[in-house]
């Protein structure tokens, strides 16, 4: 139990996927430019975050890796296709979010048309797909903690760009010197908000 | 029409500064902070890349017209995928050290979202050739920045280039001190943050 809330906190401000390791920073700088929208894809990317990791986590430890396929039976103990790893990961995502998009058509079309491009470009967010690669590195025992890693990341990173959203609503009344405006701004804000994240790294639970 | 020609040239060039892939049309910003933090690595991330964007532009380009509309997402994304794949396999055999230190970020050229982008942009409505002068051109753009970025980050923060030692010894015995900050990772976007500024601000056009 306390191993597991340990993951979770950790991969939500130790680990956050945008201030330490910048993954999903082109969807994180397009989509912060206000709250709600930035709520919605924050959401979207919780959700495909902890359903993707969980399916790559049983297809990286029963198929991929090297003696996984052990179970089927004993011959194919040599057998080490993790080299197929980014593909059959990219595979899983991209079919998983074309799953979200038709469900989230079919369920709810208001949040569906709020969302927009987001919802199936979120199968070229990189924070999504490095999950699945933090989780290959990082060689979680089970498939529960594969599960509250893949949650905790999401939850990071709806944290990441809600906060940024609500700053950069406020930066419109701001005086910033011209060649700075926009993205430049931008990026001087992630950073120092990275620098305030990286208070949390000597936390130990 | 030669091989070379003016309209291929703006399409080679144009995206080392007008329109270059980090800085102006904020696309593969992800993988290009992360790695910055040497030289080395980050030269290897710009080979890497430049390297997987021509070829997947050229293969793109060849089947544009086979291509269903609906699945090309899960087409371009097979294609990168396994290209990605190769030059991950190589770098395992012939540079480990820096395949180590890249880790998962090679992997993550699969989403950058340059090649998407590009892929979309230029190669499904292109032929061939300039496909690939705009997948180098892109890939080059982007490998500056990953550069300059390395660069500064490097000597400012360990005094080293390629590991070789920059600032002489006589300096640190006169109280200079590596700043440290510039090792950690924010440290990249201030300084891409710092281009962009400097970029803007010749260049009066780009100003939003």
């Amino acid at each position: 139990m306390q191993e597991i809330l340990s993951v979770f906190v950790r991969s939500i401000f130790v680990d956050n996927m945008i201030f330490a390791y910048f993954l999903g920073m082109c969807s994180f700088l397009a989509v912060s430019k206000n709250v709600k929208t930035a709520m919605g894809l924050g959401i979207a990317v919780i959700f495909v975050l902890t359903c993707t990791l969980p399916i790559n986590y049983l297809l990286e430890n029963y198929v991929l890796k090297e003696g996984a396929l052990v179970w089927i039976s004993p011959e194919f103990a040599g057998v080490d296709l993790s080299f197929l790893g980014l593909i059959i990961f990219i595979a899983v995502i991209a079919s998983f979010v074309q799953l979200v998009e038709m469900l989230v058509e079919k369920i709810s079309p208001s949040l569906y048309a709020s969302l927009g491009i987001f919802l199936p470009l979120m199968a070229v967010n990189c924070a999504i797909l490095g999950g699945s690669l933090f989780m290959q590195q990082k060689d979680f025992p089970n498939v529960g903690m594969a599960t509250v890693y893949g949650l905790g990341s999401g939850v990071g990173w709806l944290l990441a760009i809600v906060g940024m959203a609500a700053i950069r609503e406020k930066l419109e009344y701001s005086d910033i010197p011209k060649p700075l405006r926009g993205l430049g701004m931008a990026f001087i804000i992630t950073a120092l908000m990275g620098i305030g994240f990286m208070s949390f790294s000597g936390i130990k639970i | 029409m030669g091989l070379i020609s003016e309209k291929n040239k703006f399409v080679l060039f144009n995206p080392l500064s007008k329109d270059n892939p980090i800085t102006v049309q904020m696309l593969g910003v992800c993988s290009a902070l992360a790695v910055t933090s040497k030289l080395e690595p980050s030269l290897v991330m710009a080979m890497a890349v430049i390297v997987v964007m021509a070829v997947a532009n050229v293969i793109i380009s060849l089947m544009r017209n086979t291509i269903p509309n609906r699945i090309r997402i899960i087409v371009q994304l097979v294609v990168v995928a396994a290209l990605v794949t190769i030059v991950s396999e190589v770098l395992k055999a012939f540079a480990y050290d820096v395949s180590k230190q890249l880790s998962v970020f090679i992997g993550l050229i699969i989403t950058n979202c340059i090649l998407m982008g590009r892929l979309e942009a230029f190669a499904l409505a292109n032929k061939p050739w300039p496909s690939f002068l705009d997948g180098i051109g892109n890939g080059l753009g982007y490998g500056i920045i990953l550069v300059i970025v390395g660069f500064f980050r490097e000597l400012l923060g360990s005094g080293t280039l390629m590991d070789y030692q920059i600032i002489p010894e006589i300096c640190y015995e006169w109280g200079y001190a590596n700043n440290g900050l510039m090792i950690l990772p924010p440290m990249a976007l201030i300084v891409v943050a710092c281009i962009i500024w400097f970029q803007r601000s010749k260049d009066k056009s780009l100003q939003e």
